[in-house]
């Protein structure tokens, strides 16, 4: 036997009998990367703040907001916003450098957003608030109402169950930031918080003063009145979360592609059918639900508030939606079918 | 609900002297310069018709009914220059304007017993000279020919006439408390059929407490503006 089938035999029976001669290798190119040299500027004055060079060109802009953040440790990633024009948008963090329209130095205009904070944190605030602030009214603490009223009771069975479809409400809000939501941008400015726990604790509170007051007056038509309110309410509840359930489902984890709702098999989401953001036209609802089974003008007030606010970003969401994409259904409204 | 992620940054208002670059057309300008005069010639009404009945009846006492249609005609009148087409900040004037007709309905023309007081007189007076110097500031401006006295006026009178008729407004407020508490004027109490209540009394308080912020910040606007028109004019005269 010859050498090379005594090998073969050797090295085991994974090896095919007739090994191929193993083809001589080219000769290895050198693999040319063009570094790129990124120069960032203060949007404002103009100033330069930073010169990189020796830039892969396949970072991302979060990778350079990395790299600026190093020698500006006051600047982390989230605070800044690099754009190609002092005046233009900002630019995406995973945008690749050499995919932009820059030479081989790139010159990114920075300008520091402000402090930020989580998004998750804002969402958890806003509704932790009210959950409690409007125990401490249906509990009647101390020096919210005359004091023979501490720690009674309403003798109306709606301020019950009122209070059961606001806890609810703000419940499931929590347990949806917690587990559901899926937003794209990680942060948004510090002073967001002050503003929006103002807004929603506020009004909490005015409502709920209203409702568990000693003097409260029940709902003129009555259990008719309060049943038909309930049902409202609570199918605009499912409603909305249903919604948000299909929105989640349309993203996978981690990835930042958009992609259009459609209408599922699920009842609830057919609504997509007319609308671009049933979540805001349910959630009206619901409010509006509540609104008739308190029959409280300041909740009345809320309503309408909170109605102009997501018509607005309703809106503001429509109009990405058919920027992004050219197929975007017609037949859709931001948030009234039809109407707005 | 959730809130739309990252907030916008605000761009500031621009100030209250009109651009002369963004001017309105032939239009505009034709009904902003008629508005502004006429407006010019309300207030120089209630100027004349203040102190002609002062020098006919030798007192200050109750000097307000002398004016008291006019004045709310052309306070009241007002309310155009919220709409935009003035060229000043919508935000700020709107805000004057609103806190001006507030005070001349809801309180002055509201409690009848604030009237003769002579806190009344002290903003009326305050107004009456702010306005007539602010609208023919307009005028001139409009029509390109606006004298060096006129621009001068209006950025140096509000130093005194200003904190003149705050004083004024505060001490007609104040005066007007015990008769709003014992009437309950514009009050709404439970128990009712849409849960809400109202205490104007308390309101009209948090009016005057609300003064104490807003007041400083109008005030030091107005000597930014000062400093930004009438230092940059010197610079201009000297070269």
């Amino acid at each position: 036997m010859d050498t090379l089938a005594l090998e073969a035999k050797a090295n085991g029976q994974e090896k095919k009998s007739s090994a191929p001669r193993p083809r001589p290798k080219p000769p290895k190119k050198a693999k040319r990367i063009v570094y790129f040299e990124v120069e960032i500027m203060d949007a404002k004055t103009k100033e330069k703040l930073l010169l990189l060079d020796k830039v892969e060109p396949t970072s991302t802009i979060l990778d350079i907001k990395a790299l600026f953040h190093k020698s500006n440790p006051q600047w982390y990633p989230a605070r800044q916003s690099l754009r190609l024009d002092p005046k233009g948008k900002g630019l995406k963090d995973e945008d690749i450098l050499q995919t932009l329209p820059v030479g081989t130095t790139a010159s990114f205009y920075f300008s520091d957003l402000g402090a930020q904070i989580a998004w998750g944190t804002v969402f958890l605030s806003e509704c932790y608030g009210p959950l409690l602030i409007y125990l401490m009214f249906y509990f009647r603490l101390p020096f919210i109402y005359a004091p023979k009223y501490d720690f009674s009771s309403s003798k109306h069975w709606v301020v019950h169950l009122a209070c059961m479809c606001h806890s609810f409400h703000y419940v499931k809000r929590i347990l949806e930031t917690l587990f559901i939501h899926r937003i794209s941008h990680g942060t948004m400015p510090l002073r967001n918080i002050f503003k929006n726990c103002s807004y929603y604790w506020c009004f909490a509170a005015w409502m709920a003063y209203y409702i568990n007051h000693p003097l409260y007056t029940p709902p003129y038509y009555g259990q008719q009145q309060v049943k038909t309110a309930l049902i409202i309410f609570l199918f605009c509840q499912v409603g909305n979360f249903s919604i948000n359930i299909t929105l989640r489902n349309l993203k996978c984890p981690g990835s930042k592609v958009k992609k259009i709702p459609h209408p599922t098999k699920n009842p609830f989401t057919w609504i997509f059918a007319l609308v671009s953001c049933p979540n805001y036209t349910y959630e009206l609802g619901s409010w509006m639900g509540f609104t008739v089974m308190t029959q409280c003008l300041p909740v009345a007030f809320f309503t309408i508030v909170g109605f102009v606010l997501m018509t607005v970003w309703a809106r503001g969401k429509h109009r990405n939606y058919r920027k992004e994409f050219h197929d975007y259904p017609t037949l859709r409204s931001p948030i009234l079918p039809f109407i707005l | 609900m959730s809130a739309p992620a990252m907030g916008t940054t605000k761009t500031a208002h621009s100030d209250v002297a009109p651009k002369k670059k963004r001017g309105p057309g032939a239009l505009a300008t034709a009904y902003l310069v008629i508005y502004n005069v006429v407006m010019t010639a309300g207030w120089l009404v209630i100027a004349v018709g203040l102190v002609r009945a002062y020098l006919a009846r030798g007192s200050y006492h109750g000097l307000y009914y002398t004016i008291e249609k006019p004045l709310k005609f052309f306070q009241t009148g007002a309310l155009l220059e919220v709409s935009g087409i003035v060229p000043s900040s919508v935000v700020l004037t709107g805000f004057q304007v609103l806190s001006r007709v507030f005070l001349t309905w809801a309180v002055t023309h509201s409690v009848r017993e604030v009237q003769n007081e002579d806190s009344v007189l002290l903003f009326v007076s305050a107004w009456t000279i702010t306005e007539i110097i602010r609208y023919s500031f307009y005028t001139f401006s409009l029509l390109n020919h606006l004298p060096y006295l006129i621009k001068w006026a209006r950025y140096t009178f509000f130093l005194v006439l200003y904190p003149m008729g705050v004083t004024g407004e505060l001490l007609t407020v104040y005066a007007a408390l015990p008769y709003v508490q014992k009437t309950g004027l514009y009050s709404v109490t439970l128990p009712n059929k849409y849960n809400f209540s109202f205490d104007y009394h308390t309101f009209l308080i948090l009016t005057m407490v609300s003064y104490i912020p807003l007041f400083p910040q109008l005030y030091f606007h107005m000597m930014r503006q000062r400093k930004k028109v009438l230092c940059h004019v010197e610079e201009y005269k000297t070269e």
